[in-house]
């Protein structure tokens, strides 16, 4: 890849996306770490380096996979290129620790 | 090039610590460490009416900071005499010089002096002790993250991963802790064990401290994680816990210890320790359980550093490499400009592990972070 990937995301199969750097909504380029895929993702909201976006629709309740494993549940429904944080994702093992 | 020591541990420093065995004493610890500069004093907030366990984990912390390989000599100075013996006894079993004071009866002054006295002697001989080559497999290595965010799992913590397996690999030994933080990936570390005993040594370990930690019922948010944790992108302990592990390596785990607890000398390779998830707490156990060089990923910025253990710091996150560089070792943002591959980042993780073997001070060093907290169990009497 000519430039730096815009976001990355674990593994092919995580619904969730980390931004590379101060990001505003748009179209960006990305890379899975594991398998090396290229992705074209539409970012809807402007996040913060290191902030997660939605891959994929997810409804109210739905798991939030990254590495491949679920690491928390959407409080709220989510849409594909949402930012996803403490607003509409909470721990499933945790269930007393939420915004 | 390291430090060899009369129990035949391998050290990397070569400290004389002037050790208190309660806050009382800490007074009179610093002052010997002004009278007799290159001498170290580790102040801390405990050891009075600690019973049971929680006295034990005192005494097992003070005893095995001064039995560390990068602890030349130690002096002991306590209120009164019966637990400055103890863990002075508890020291000389490493075979390396030690001296107790007791303060009850003379008073500060005159413990001082007396320490003193002691301290320039035990300066003076450890100075002349002379670095020999050490091989990894005679080290142990500790390994924390702290401040994470979502470049720790991405880029810093597989950096570490590397360093560990090398290091294993080598014939050394690791410690990985921050029971609380596996959360979610728990059954990860347990399909590591080696054998079922380990595993089930490890999911009891696990299952009591999170006990713990689910009877209170409390929003843990903002605690784990931490706020810091939230502000650089992770929303919850399991999203964390992914990424603490991935620091751990890919080599099977062969034991299981108790906070500060020594590893079988014979038995080489990674070790979990239970611990707090807490950066000094966590370092300071590991410290007391041998670890004599640790490595520290980190993403928001974690300044933390070890009064006689070399903290190396790694970030992946572009803005903490240039924002806080006086308390970063290693920057590998560019992992994630895919500047360089996982190996070169391993390459370059050792590199600063030899420099820092050999004597170059590390910047927790260089920037004075000494932090030596002690884990409590519970209340004192």
């Amino acid at each position: 890849m000519a430039t730096p990937p815009q976001f990355l995301l674990h593994h092919d199969g995580d619904n969730v996306a980390v931004a590379m750097d101060d990001l505003e909504p748009g179209t960006l380029h990305g890379l899975s770490v594991k398998e090396g895929t290229a992705y074209t993702e539409v970012l809807n909201h402007a996040i913060p380096l290191g902030h997660k976006f939605a891959l994929t629709d997810i409804p109210e309740g739905g798991a939030i996979i990254k590495y491949g494993i679920k690491v928390g549940l959407a409080s709220a429904a989510i849409k594909k290129g949402d930012y996803i944080h403490t607003h509409n994702m909470r721990s499933y093992r945790w269930e007393a620790s939420r915004a | 090039m390291g430090y060899r020591r009369p129990n035949g541990t391998m050290g990397i420093r070569n400290h004389v610590v002037i050790l208190p065995l309660d806050d009382l004493s800490n007074a009179a610890a610093e002052a010997v460490a002004k009278v007799i500069p290159g001498t170290l004093a580790l102040p801390h907030a405990f050891g009075r009416l600690q019973f049971g366990q929680d006295l034990e984990l005192t005494f097992k912390t003070l005893i095995g900071t001064g039995m560390n390989a990068n602890v030349a000599a130690v002096i002991v100075i306590g209120i009164e005499p019966k637990w400055t013996n103890r863990v002075a006894e508890g020291i000389a079993k490493s075979g390396k010089p030690v001296a107790a004071f007791s303060i009850e009866g003379k008073g500060d002054l005159q413990t001082i002096t007396e320490a003193s006295r002691m301290a320039a002697m035990f300066l003076q001989d450890a100075s002349g002790l002379e670095r020999e080559p050490a091989e990894i497999g005679e080290m142990i290595m500790s390994i924390k993250c702290g401040e994470s965010d979502t470049t720790s799992g991405l880029g810093s913590c597989p950096t570490t991963s590397e360093a560990v397996d090398r290091w294993v690999e080598a014939g050394g030994t690791v410690f990985f802790g921050e029971t609380s933080e596996l959360t979610g990936g728990e059954h990860l570390i347990a399909d590591r064990c080696i054998d079922d005993a380990c595993r089930i040594a490890f999911q009891n370990t696990y299952d009591k401290y999170i006990e713990v930690i689910e009877s209170t019922g409390a929003n843990l948010l903002g605690s784990q994680p931490t706020q810091g944790n939230i502000a650089g992108g992770l929303t919850t302990i399991e999203e964390k816990a992914l990424g603490n592990i991935a620091k751990t390596g890919s080599v099977p785990v062969v034991g299981v210890l108790d906070y500060a607890e020594q590893p079988d000398p014979n038995k080489k390779g990674l070790y979990f320790m239970n611990s707090s998830s807490a950066a000094a707490e966590c370092v300071t156990l590991m410290a007391a359980g041998g670890a004599v060089i640790h490595l520290f990923p980190t993403g928001q910025g974690n300044v933390i550093g070890n009064p006689i253990v070399p903290v190396l710091k790694l970030t992946a996150n572009k803005k903490t490499a240039a924002s806080m560089k006086e308390h970063i070792d290693l920057d590998v943002s560019g992992l994630l400009r895919y500047e360089y591959d996982l190996t070169k980042a391993g390459d370059m993780m050792m590199e600063v592990i030899y420099k820092t073997v050999n004597g170059r001070l590390c910047a927790a060093e260089v920037t004075g972070h000494r932090e030596f907290t002690f884990t409590k169990l519970y209340i004192s009497a």
